[in-house]
């Protein structure tokens, strides 16, 4: 797969490189370039080789399920499967989904979630009753890991203490505190929205943060109440103080592996591998785990491999990936969103815009679809593609894609329609037939504007490409997801860079070929 | 011959051709005169098949223009227009060659055309390698003849060919202009608005008026017979320098 993926951007490159080379026949190699870059999308869906038993598995964003899916995931590599893991896929629902979908097979959630978020049903009071229920959806779980990592609330220890907080009703008194809250808490059944009902909370000020960022929030005083799992590392690292549950409304939230019927059939090894873990990893464990992870900063991959190697005396490899290799791993997964997105961009939103030129009757619904497109966030849409693509690299291209047809579009048609009308009356009146005209006066005419609307595009899609990560798809989004969520800024930087420094890239490039082209 | 037949045009309200007639002999040139605004780039524009007539048809040695035939039709008719319409991103050598090549010429054969032609125009051979914007207003329609010509057209229609150039390059090539069509014997209609240049030019004059042809006949007619008083009022509108000096 790996080796596919630099073949495929050597031809990028060479014919990218070309392009600037032979301003005579930009049209040429505009076509060669999108021609490669779509042939190359059946190479990426033909990868899962087949091989006897595989399993791929994914995790939420957050720290702790990061390593449990890399333990996981570390196993199952050692029994001999082939393993795929998509890191920080997403929220519950993402994950879920991609589940149902068979986009994975596998990935760790809680028994809490499940019963609260997914059946919605809180009256399920055991684990049979709730894998009874989970039946209906093809989908099993392992028995529990181990540990309980409940919501909680919680405050800086010595701000609880000089007023008196020792419970969550005791915030009823307290309605100028600021609440901040992760955005899934915020919106969960048994998060936020139950939990202000039950204990008849109405603070002046709740906002919405990442979890991660929300301990620095609280560091800073900018925020004073936040929710909190119970193995978070950072309980005792910032002193905070876990406000008791006293009217019970947090249910359990036993950590286990969910994953589907169908594994069973096809790598019963794999189902062998997650059932394993149950009952290995104390909260204790677990918390110790988050804490190298997360404050320590060492690389969830070493931290898994110490636990499998303690627990099951088991030594895994752990690929220790360097900076420039991972930033070579980035580039090419971003090269490689970007490059077939914009490649098949091209190839449709060229004809597209010659079309809504010469066909009166169509050219305003083209221009006006290609242009709510481009309205939608892109995070939005991103997300509208799961349904239809699952997750990975394919969704993301999509997403890319739609994103980048309007400019292209847009400039083709408004560069067509600019011709001055002598200029193409003098064309028509040599008896030269309307493809001719096309091929040969109006492409070439509106070359520029066509060019200018494939950088801004290009440049678009570099940008978004980083929101890739999200669902799945690497690139330069992968080590800013991580950075945000080990609040590393390094690690941050490891993406931000490279993505600027690319988008600067291609635009500079595009800025020769439109120099080439002017003289 | 081409011949016009009852040709009416309008533009939403604006009735700009109302029911012209107009023939031009094999082997003559026609003047179309007129002020502004007056239908003569529409009615030009019609001969060509670049506009549809409402009413009318055209017909040029009894091959009436329709959807089907235009293209065949217009590589025998060359067509020059006041700013020369060249495309700028060409080179004015494959300006001039382009319908030859989409109708596969030998390149052998269209060097040669190019040559015989550059000498007919008088234009020099460095020029022919330069785009269009590179090169003086003359030049342009020098080269954009060089375009019009390059079939060896039957016809030619001309819509005010030297209506941008300046008065001494303008002599010159009302002179090259002559003489081109008499060596070539083309069939031509020439729009221009000096009645002097229509004179020179022309061996008929048309005169045209909101849409209609108000009178024709060759200068001496329509200077001594004026067909009514625009007529009249049209000729004395023409400036003489010698006149004032009187
Ligand atoms: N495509 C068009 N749409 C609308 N009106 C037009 C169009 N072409 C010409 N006209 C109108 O037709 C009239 C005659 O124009 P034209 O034939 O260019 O006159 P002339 O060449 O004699 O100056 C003018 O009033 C002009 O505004
Ligand atoms: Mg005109």
């Amino acid at each position: 797969m790996k080796l596919k993926k630099d073949y495929k951007l050597i031809i990028m490159y060479n014919s990218t490189f070309n392009m600037v080379r032979c301003r005579s026949s930009v049209l040429h190699y505009l076509l060669c370039f999108s021609i490669i870059c779509s042939v190359m999308v059946p190479f990426q869906l033909q990868a899962q080789s087949a091989q006897d038993e595989m399993i791929i598995i994914g995790s939420k964003l957050f720290t702790e399920s990061v390593i449990l899916g890399e333990i996981a995931t570390q196993l199952a590599e050692h029994g001999d499967i082939e393993t795929d893991y998509y890191s920080q896929l997403g929220g519950t629902r993402i994950l879920w989904n991609a589940l149902r979908e068979g986009d994975i097979d596998a990935y760790p959630d809680y028994t809490g979630t499940l019963i609260q978020e997914i059946i919605q049903d809180s009256s399920i009071q055991h684990m049979d009753e709730l894998r009874q229920r989970l039946v209906k959806f093809n989908v099993e779980i392992t028995q529990p890991l181990g540990f309980n990592n409940t919501y909680a609330l919680g405050m800086r220890e010595k701000h609880a203490k000089r007023l008196g907080i020792e419970t969550i009703s005791d915030l009823r008194n307290h309605p100028e505190l600021k609440h901040g809250y992760s955005n899934e808490f915020m919106n969960r059944g048994d998060g936020w929205k139950g939990l202000r009902e039950i204990y008849q909370l109405s603070p002046d000020e709740v906002t919405g943060l990442d979890h991660d960022l929300a301990y620095r929030g609280l560091e800073s005083g900018g925020i004073d109440v936040i929710d909190l799992y119970s193995t978070d590392a950072e309980i005792d690292y910032y002193n905070l103080k876990v406000l008791e549950d006293d009217l019970h409304f947090f249910p359990e939230y036993q950590a286990v592996f969910v994953y589907r019927s169908e594994l069973k059939d096809k790598s019963p090894t794999a189902v062998k591998v997650l059932n394993q873990m149950a009952g290995t990893i104390p909260e204790p464990q677990m918390i110790n785990m988050n804490a190298r992870v997360k404050l320590d900063q060492i690389p969830a991959q070493e931290v898994a491999s110490d636990f499998i190697r303690h627990t099951f005396d088991i030594e895994t490899e752990v690929k220790a990936t360097g900076l420039w290799q991972r930033l070579w791993v980035n580039t090419l997964d971003h090269l490689y969103l970007v490059g077939i997105s914009l490649g098949l961009a091209i190839l449709i939103a060229i004809p597209l815009g010659i079309i809504a030129v010469k066909v009166p009757v169509i050219e305003n619904t083209v221009l006006g679809v290609v242009g709510v497109l481009q309205t939608i966030p892109s995070l939005a849409l991103l997300v509208f593609m799961i349904p239809l693509f699952g997750i990975g690299a394919l969704p993301a291209m999509a997403a890319l894609f739609l994103y980048s047809l309007l400019p292209v579009v847009r400039n083709t048609h408004s560069g067509i329609k600019n011709i001055p009308t002598p200029t193409m009356e003098s064309a028509y009146a040599l008896g030269l037939p309307k493809t001719v005209v096309l091929k040969k006066i109006e492409l070439p005419l509106a070359m520029p504007t066509i060019l200018a609307g494939i950088k801004t595009s290009a440049v678009i899609n570099v940008g978004t490409a980083t929101l890739g990560a999200l669902i799945g798809a690497g690139g330069y989004g992968q080590p800013i997801l991580t950075g945000i969520r080990l609040d590393s800024v390094p690690l941050i930087l490891e993406g931000a860079i490279p993505a600027a420094l690319l988008a600067l890239a291609v635009q500079g490039l595009f800025d020769l070929i439109e120099k080439q082209l002017s003289n | 011959m081409i011949s016009a037949h009852n040709i009416s045009k309008s533009f939403d309200e604006n009735q700009v051709l109302k029911q012209i007639s107009l023939e031009i002999p094999q082997g003559s040139t026609v003047s179309l005169i007129g002020p502004s605004g007056c239908g003569k780039s529409t009615l030009l524009r019609i001969m060509i098949g670049l506009v549809k007539a409402d009413t009318g048809s055209v017909r040029y040695n009894e091959t009436e223009i329709s959807e089907s035939n235009i293209n065949s039709i217009r590589h025998n008719i060359g067509y020059v227009i006041q700013e020369g319409g060249l495309f700028p991103h060409l080179t004015n050598a494959q300006n001039i060659a382009l319908a030859a090549n989409y109708l596969g010429w030998a390149a052998s054969r269209i060097q040669e055309r190019i040559e015989q032609l550059r000498e007919l125009v008088n234009i020099e051979s460095d020029i022919l390698e330069r785009q269009p914007e590179h090169i003086s207003g003359g030049q342009r329609q020098r080269i954009s003849l060089m375009r019009a010509l390059m079939l060896d057209p039957e016809y030619i229609l001309m819509d005010e060919p030297l209506g941008s150039i300046d008065p001494l390059v303008r002599y010159e090539l009302q002179n090259d202009l002559k003489r081109i069509f008499r060596e070539l014997n083309k069939t031509v209609v020439l729009v221009t608005h000096d009645l002097g240049e229509a004179a020179f030019l022309g061996d008929t004059i048309a005169l045209m008026r909101a849409g209609k042809i108000i009178q024709r006949g060759d200068i001496k007619t329509i200077m001594e017979a004026p067909a009514n008083r625009f007529v009249e009022e049209f000729i004395t509108a023409q400036r003489s320098p010698l006149a004032d000096l009187k």
